[in-house]
């Protein structure tokens, strides 16, 4: 191949910046989550970049990768399910609103 | 044996004392069988040790004496101790007498045995019982004492000091007995507490002896600085009399002289005369054992005593012959002076009392000019005989106001004043015994020829005036012996003889034994006591008996005076003033009724010659103004309290300044609010980064982050 | 300029392009169709890079269990049928900085390292990565305790996503 790993590299951490900004921006809780996710993406890529360019042959990153994808998975249905359960208690998705613990 | 019973004498009254105090308050026979019980267990002593003193051969070299060493001083020691030698034999001789013979009197005094008044009050006088006799008539009766027991502690306590003076062998004790009885007296006199005159007699008689009591202490000092003893036997031994006689001291007197001097002072204030007399009559407010006792027989003859035994003092350097040194004038100017002066005030009395309380005073000068002239034995003779009779004479004053108080509560005439002379009359056929036995005391007083005591006595002291060439005190005491036997006729007649004057003097009464026979015992001693003493030189009853009481007191000196030589004159005098006195005092009064036709009651002479005006002006209200203007409102209203005010003020001041300038400012509101307050701003201000948005919390750490970062690369190395 | 490198920036312009606008898009519903093409976006970079297993479980697992499950989530909790409030908090241009500035420093460590510059090496002819990915999850000298403990993970993810998301009764 003749794409240089730093094309990849520079393309995961574009995207973890840009999830980035929707979790630090977005009000609804389920866009945060769209965010993360974004976040976990860029890191996959990151991961199998590496993967690819530095050491083919032994399968961590590739391993590493599939275990994200599983922690992602786990991740992301448990997320839903509270905020699902807090939008049947205080019928708000709102962030900001669930502001229990503050001072 | 002897030493044993001596250091025991003054014992049984002080345990006396104390057990009426702590134990037997609440009975009164309890008390009184104690009081008497103790003062005849030291005049069984005084007896033993008197017969034994006069079973020894030249007592006056082998006298009984015993000392301790009580006080470390340095290298030695300070003894104190207990000497009988032929003078205070005598002395002893009568105090245990007289003691006994007013603590009998007292029980029937304060009517022991009859009933409790229903108004009477502790601290006055009783004043009669309503009792109901077999018919059902109510009688006024005398009634007991209320604080019967508590007399009975005091005179005591008083016996215990008249018996440690006598028996002491140095000032120190000496002085420790004359105190105790100077707070008796106290005591005593104002016994009846709630008296304001009994009161302010009592404060008199202190403070008046107190003064005395200072120079005494002053020369007690003196005598010890310049002797290191004040053992008796140490002072007047031959050669420390010599030194003291050529040390000169202060206003050109010897010290010997000087010491003697102070001394004396303490017999002028104790033995009231002249000019520390003022006490002694107004010490007649209490009850009279007292005046008996403390006023006759013993506390002031305790002045006497002192000054007679500090003669080898008084007289170093001078013997028989020689003109008197310049203490012994003194003393004996003083001594003659207040013979006159009392006897002249004594005429104008008319209270039964008062006439034998300066009769007393007059006696004592008397006593006290004999010394100054150096008639030693005279002197000693005078002061027994005149403790027997003028505590006879007391006594039977008492006897007769008892009698006159019975006869005011049987009429209810309370207006009488049971002492005024005037009051009374014709008790002769009332109270024979008492009667008779007055007469002879007052015979004894005025010096009856032969058969009474007195005249011994003051003949020796006429004879010893005349003899040594002392014409002025000779003179002045033969007048003074006059007008003594002039009041004292005065007094008989006006209280015995005549007709009864008021309806209480026609109801008095005999009163009881124990008031009678004291008298009887004492008026035996009055007569016969006078017989020890006869000079050997005098006219028929001379050599007859050998003179004992000369040779055995004047060997108390270390040469035994010789008896001077006989000589009419002195003894025509006598005769001729105690006779010409009595007759005259008897035909001056026999018809007298009141005071108005008293030709003698001369203004200057009732009211003592205005010396308690005088004394009263210039010490006394000067002391108040003292008190009352400068120490009260000056030194402690103003400078104390004012000061003590300032200090409350200016640490109130203090206070208020460091609570509301520092404490509330400073260290309330900006330290102690203040940190609160920060830590709350600071606090709530911190608070607001837990927001509780997640968002804000990651904004928060990015933020951070990123400036680490920055921070890091640009400023400490990069990557 | 080879093929590869433009199906690179195709893909490239399309996930980042996604991710925009599932970052900025107001509606929801549409933020989560975006996320879908921008995954897979990532699945053609999967291709690329020769990770096929993962290209494809990156399409069955992403984009048709997760995608779809935020599709739900939305329905689920949506307050009513128009949404027109703003849906970027007011401080959004600090996260914008803030993004910006760890993009920028990211970017720098990057091409600041000449590793990072190299070319993909060929893989050797005979290199079966499947199998070895399966060989390397499931024996005992590789990976196989981080897969055991990933599917108890799951499981409990499992659980506790049913146990949060049950009505009880003393709920509604």
């Amino acid at each position: 191949m003749n794409i240089p790993l730093s094309w990849y590299l520079i393309l995961a951490a574009s995207l973890f910046c840009v999830g980035l900004f929707g979790v630090l921006s977005r009000k609804n809780a389920i866009a945060i989550l769209l965010g993360i996710e974004l976040m976990l993406n860029a890191v996959n890529i990151n991961l199998v970049a590496f993967w690819r360019y530095l050491d083919p042959i032994q399968m961590a990153g590739q391993v590493f990768a599939v275990i994200v994808f599983a922690v992602a998975a786990a991740e992301v249905a448990v997320g839903l399910a509270l905020i699902i359960s807090v939008y049947r208690r205080r019928n708000t998705v709102v962030a900001d609103d669930i502001d229990l613990m503050k001072w | 044996m002897e030493k044993f019973i001596i250091w025991l004498l003054p014992l049984p009254p002080l345990l006396s004392f104390f057990l009426i105090i702590l134990l037997t308050n609440k009975s009164n026979k309890l008390s009184h069988s104690i009081a008497i019980g103790a003062a005849f267990l030291s005049w069984l002593g005084s007896m033993v040790i008197f017969i034994r003193a006069l079973g020894v051969r030249e007592f006056g070299k082998n006298v009984f004496g015993s000392a301790i060493n009580w006080l470390p001083t340095g290298a030695t020691w300070l003894k104190v101790g207990v000497l009988i030698d032929p003078l205070s034999a005598a002395v002893i001789f009568f105090v245990a007498w007289t003691v006994l013979a007013i603590f009998i009197y007292s029980v029937g005094y304060h009517n022991f045995g009859q009933l409790k008044g229903e108004h009477d009050i502790p601290g006055l006088p009783p004043h009669g019982a309503v009792s109901k006799d077999e018919n059902g008539h109510q009688h006024n009766v005398p009634s007991i004492e209320p604080m019967y027991a508590r007399f009975f502690a005091f005179i005591s306590l008083f016996a215990f000091g008249m018996y440690t003076l006598v028996v002491s062998d140095n000032l120190l004790t000496l002085f420790v007995g004359w105190e105790i009885m100077g707070l008796c007296s106290y005591l005593l006199i104002g016994f009846w507490f709630g008296k304001p005159s009994a009161r302010n007699a009592a404060v008199k008689a202190f403070m008046t002896t107190r003064i005395g009591d200072v120079f005494m202490l002053l020369g007690i000092a003196f005598v010890y600085s310049f002797t290191g003893s004040l053992s008796f036997q140490e002072i007047f031994k031959p050669a420390m009399l010599q030194a003291l006689a050529s040390t000169p001291a202060f206003f050109g007197l010897t010290t010997a002289g000087f010491i003697g001097l102070l001394l004396f002072i303490g017999t002028v204030g104790k033995s009231a005369q002249w000019p520390l007399h003022v006490w002694l009559p107004d010490a007649m407010e209490g009850p009279t054992p007292v005046s008996a006792m403390i006023h006759a027989a013993t506390m002031v003859s305790a002045g006497v005593y002192m000054v007679i035994r500090m003669f080898p003092l008084i007289s170093a350097g001078w013997s028989e012959g020689l003109p008197l040194n310049t203490t012994m004038s003194i003393i004996a100017f003083i001594g003659a002076f207040t013979a006159l002066f009392a006897a002249t005030i004594a005429v104008a009395q008319n209270d039964i009392k008062r006439v034998l309380a300066y009769s007393t005073i007059s006696q004592l000068g008397f006593m006290i000019a004999a010394l100054g002239i150096g008639a030693y034995v005279a002197a000693a003779f005078h002061l027994v005989t005149h403790a027997f009779f003028k505590a006879l004479l007391f006594l039977g004053s008492g006897s007769v106001i008892h009698g006159m108080e019975h006869g005011v509560l049987h009429t209810g005439d309370h207006t009488i004043d049971p002492q005024n002379m005037f009051n009374m009359g014709g008790l002769r056929k009332k109270m024979p015994i008492t009667f008779w036995t007055f007469l002879i005391g007052g015979f004894a007083l005025s010096g009856f020829p032969i058969l009474t005591a007195g005249f011994w006595s003051k003949d020796e002291i006429f004879a010893e005036a005349f003899g040594n060439g002392h014409l002025t005190v000779f003179i002045v005491l033969a007048i003074a012996a006059f007008l003594t036997a002039f009041y004292t006729m005065r007094q008989i007649t006006l209280t015995f003889f005549g007709k009864s004057r008021t309806k209480a003097a026609e109801h008095a009464s005999e009163t009881t034994w124990s008031m009678t026979v004291p008298l009887i015992i004492l008026s035996l001693f009055a007569i016969g006591y006078g017989w020890v003493g006869i000079p050997e030189k005098f006219p028929g009853f001379g050599g007859i008996f050998p003179n004992w009481f000369h040779n055995f007191v004047g060997g108390t000196l270390t040469e035994t005076p010789k008896e001077v030589v006989f000589s009419w004159i002195p003894l025509f005098t006598s005769l001729g003033v105690a006779l010409g006195g009595l007759f005259f005092g008897w035909l001056a009064y026999r018809r007298v009724e009141s005071p108005a036709e008293d030709k003698l009651q001369i203004p200057i002479l009732i009211n003592k010659y205005y010396f308690d005006e005088l004394y009263n002006f210039v010490f006394v209200k000067p002391a108040e103004w003292v008190a009352e203007k400068f120490s009260y409102l000056f030194m402690d209203r103003i400078v104390i309290d004012g000061f003590l005010h300032g200090v409350a003020r200016s640490s109130l001041f203090l206070g208020s300044l460091f609570r509301n300038k520092i404490d509330k400012p400073i260290i309330n509101e900006l330290i102690g609010d203040g940190t609160g307050n920060i830590v709350k701003n600071s606090g709530s201000g911190l608070r607001k980064i837990q927001a509780g948005r997640i968002q804000y919390y990651m904004i928060a750490s990015l933020t951070v982050l990123v400036i680490f970062a920055l921070v890091y690369y640009f400023l400490i190395g990069g990557m | 300029m080879t093929v590869e490198r433009i199906i690179f920036i195709a893909a490239g312009v399309l996930i980042l392009g996604s991710a925009l606008m599932v970052v900025t898009t107001r509606k929801l519903i549409q933020a989560a169709l975006w996320l879908v093409s921008a995954l897979f976006g990532v699945t053609i970079l999967y291709a690329m890079l020769q990770a096929n297993f993962l290209a494809v479980v990156q399409v069955v697992v992403y984009i048709g269990a997760i995608a779809v499950l935020f599709i739900f989530a939305v329905m689920l909790t949506r307050k009513e049928m128009r949404d027109n409030s703003t849906q970027t908090r007011s401080n959004w241009w600090f996260s914008a900085l803030l993004g910006g500035l760890i993009l920028s420093g990211l970017v720098f460590m990057i091409l600041g390292e000449p590793q990072f510059s190299r070319l993909a090496e060929s893989i050797p002819p005979g290199l079966d990565t499947l199998r070895n990915l399966g060989t390397a999850l499931v024996s005992p000298g590789a990976y196989v305790l981080p897969f055991e403990v990933s599917s108890i993970l799951l499981l409990g993810a499992l659980i506790g996503a049913v146990y949060i998301a049950s009505r009880k009764e003393e709920d509604k």
